[in-house]
């Protein structure tokens, strides 16, 4: 990947009648990459992509774009252009009309125009909904159009704000990897708001967690999930075991009433500390081989795996497992010391 | 006296339609064994029938029929010559109204051209001051906008004669204005009685139908929509154009409809704000039917009012289908 900074935001903050939405975000975006805004609703990430875009102006900061200022441009002299979440297509222009929109701004001949709608409607597996009005499109076929609308532009930046937040769950998917392939095969950067952290782990080549108007973690799907920063990321992004624990020493733990050896260090000693054990990665074994023993208290059937709630004295396990153990039934639990992630414990207020 | 007396064929219709919707209800119950929800709108179908249907069956009675009851053509005749009734009666005595100074005259006509002429200018001039008005108070950042919104609906509460008599104490000779021009040394205007003065009576009082089916619109509006286009590249002037716009057009009939129509058949402001020369077509009807005493011409009249209106309403109607801009008030 190039290493090219397209975008940098410096120290944005933003207040709306005096509630901090955002404060002090420093981010930079690099050319082609494919960047999500994880979090839930409230964290700041539309925000974000509204400053971005030119829709919002921020109290304090800069938006740099390719090395220029950009944050008293207005939105229709910015190099990017927006899907919107309810994609807010024009009601009164077809489907041609509307993707012909930001061409027609610009003056391009007519026959270009024809040529690269008819591109665009080709790319968006549209072909032939050049006359259909919008309404008498589906959701998935409006979502489309929005997006075949703003790259028809040929943007640098295409900043989506939760695309597919109005689609049932199987076409969500469908279109998850279609724009990841849109994405790769154009070359353009991607900039995608989402809450929904599968769609970020989907198709995100960096995902930036944020919430109530801070960045807590920025990094690669892989890292996020299996290196999350704090308990809040890890909660948020797939499920997990949260226990409080001591760091006993450099690649020793104590939680849940037993030493885990672990891969982890320097907390220092007898260090108060949060580890995070996936579901998954939680071995049943028998009772008498298992670091912890407990009692399978509910089992749920969920298609590849059971979800099954242990418990074991002081603390409650989640375990996925495609074995299921009957309810009632006493089994030991043990986890592999490289599954075992340790973590500073969050700050209260952060925690709030 | 015979004209204030509902004819017997009225009498009759009048009844046949009480008895005939009694006979309905009646049906109705016994098909559904009780109260179902469209019997809640039994009050208000008599209301229309009694008020409404009725009322207009008789004046389509009296603009064909005379005095006596006959049927005759005669009072549409009034319409395109005012001095028709005198002619007649000087032609009978063996004169030729032409040489006594009874030429042809149409002023009905010229009474409905002016109307009209008014209507349109007063539909205008709301147009250009309501739309912007709409605009501001339907902007998503002002935020006076309810309360502007509550400012215009006041008004709208009082009479409009109290409204209309009101804006006299402010024109008159000795009224405010011009009571502060004299005490500004520029002397006394004459701010009455001429179509000015109607005029902006008239646009004082049907502003307001303008400014809310348009507001309604624009209020509705998704800002998305002026985001996407300005995301598109359209700066203020061409999202207003190009986007904002054609969307509000509905609002835009609507309010053209709901003013023109109350405004070419205004009466009393015309009479209280324009003296005796600025005659509108509603006062002509009520000249006709209370002072004139003449029930079949005023008949008439309404009726070819109400034509101009019902197909004027059609015209609008084929481009607002939906009556969407008028659905607040």
């Amino acid at each position: 990947m190039e290493e090219q900074r397209l975008i940098t935001l410096e120290n944005i903050s933003k207040a709306y009648d005096g509630v901090t939405v955002l404060s002090n975000i420093d981010l930079y975006i690099r050319k082609k990459e494919f960047v999500t805004l994880l979090g839930p609703s409230g964290c700041g990430k539309t925000t974000t992509l509204r400053i971005i875009g030119g829709f919002e102006t921020a109290d304090s900061g800069r938006v740099m774009f390719d090395g220029k200022d950009i944050s008293a441009l207005p939105p229709y002299k910015r190099r990017v252009n927006t899907v919107f979440q309810k994609y807010a297509l024009f009601p009164h222009l077809n489907v041609k009309d509307n993707i012909a929109f930001g061409l027609k701004l610009k003056k391009t001949p007519k026959d270009e125009i024809d040529r690269k709608v008819d591109k665009m409607l080709d790319l968006v597996n549209l072909s032939g909904y050049g006359k259909r009005s919008v309404d008498s499109l589906s959701g998935g076929q409006q979502q489309r159009i929005a997006i075949a609308r703003a790259l028809v532009n040929e943007p640098e930046v295409l900043l989506l704000d939760e695309p597919l937040g109005a689609l049932d769950l199987k076409l969500r998917k469908e279109m998850q990897l279609e724009i990841k392939d849109m994405q790769q095969r154009l070359g353009i950067t991607f900039l995608y708001v989402t809450h929904d952290q599968e769609e970020a782990l989907t198709m995100s080549d960096t995902i930036v967690v944020m919430r109530g108007g801070h960045i807590l973690q920025i990094g690669t799907p892989k890292s996020i999930y299996d290196e999350p920063k704090n308990a809040f990321v890890a909660n948020f992004i797939g499920e997990s075991n949260i226990f409080p624990g001591t760091m006993v020493r450099d690649e020793l733990v104590h939680f849940c009433g037993a030493d885990f050896p672990c891969v982890d260090g320097g907390f220092g000693e007898d260090t108060p500390v949060d580890v995070v054990v996936r579901p998954e990665d939680v071995l049943l074994v028998g009772e008498d081989v298992g670091q912890v023993t407990g009692t399978i208290k509910s089992v749920l059937f969920k298609g590849v795996h059971y979800e099954m709630m242990i418990d074991a004295g002081h603390s409650t396990w989640k375990v996925h497992s495609t074995s299921m153990q009957p309810v009632g039934s006493r089994v030991g639990l043990s986890v592999v010391p490289f599954n075992i992630h340790i973590m500073k414990p969050m700050k209260e207020d952060a925690a709030k | 006296m015979s004209n204030l007396q509902v004819p017997a064929w009225g009498t009759w219709v009048m009844l046949v339609g009480f008895v005939a919707f009694i006979v309905l209800l009646v049906i109705y119950f016994k098909r559904n064994h009780g109260l179902k929800r469209p019997i809640f709108s039994s009050p208000y179908t008599l209301w229309i029938i009694v008020f409404t249907i009725v009322p207009c069956l008789l004046i389509a009675y009296y603009a064909f029929t005379d005095v006596n009851g006959a049927f005759t053509l005669d009072n549409f005749k009034n319409f395109w010559d005012s001095n028709y009734d005198m002619n007649k009666e000087l032609i009978a005595m063996g004169f030729n109204p032409a040489d006594m100074g009874f030429a042809r005259g149409t002023v009905n006509v010229d009474t409905l051209g002016y109307s009209l002429w008014m209507a349109f200018l007063c539909t205008v001039i709301c147009l250009v001051l309501g739309y912007p008005t709409a605009h501001i108070m339907a902007e998503r950042d002002f935020k006076l906008g309810p309360t502007l919104v509550v400012l215009f609906v006041i008004p709208m509460w009082m009479n409009f004669l109290l409204r209309t008599i009101a804006w006299m104490s402010l024109l008159e000779d000795n009224g405010l204005i011009n009571g502060l021009l004299e005490w500004l040394g520029i002397g006394k205007v004459q701010l009455m009685y001429n179509s000015g003065a109607v005029l902006l009576g008239m646009v004082y009082n049907y502003l307001p139908f303008m400014v809310f089916p348009i507001y309604n619109v624009l209020n509705k509006m998704d800002y998305k929509l002026s985001e996407a286009a300005m995301d598109l590249g359209c700066d203020k002037w061409k999202t207003f154009y190009k986007v904002t716009l054609p969307l509000s057009l509905p609002g835009v009939v609507s309010g053209i409809t709901m003013v023109f129509m109350p405004a070419v058949t205004t009466f009393f402001i015309p009479r209280m704000l324009g003296g005796g020369n600025t005659e509108m077509f509603g006062d002509l009807i009520e000249r006709t039917f209370l002072t004139a005493n003449n029930w079949n011409v005023g008949s008439a009249l309404s009726m070819i009012m109400m034509v101009l209106i019902l197909l004027s309403l059609g015209l609008l109607r084929k481009v607002d289908p939906e009556g969407e801009g008028g659905s607040m008030i």
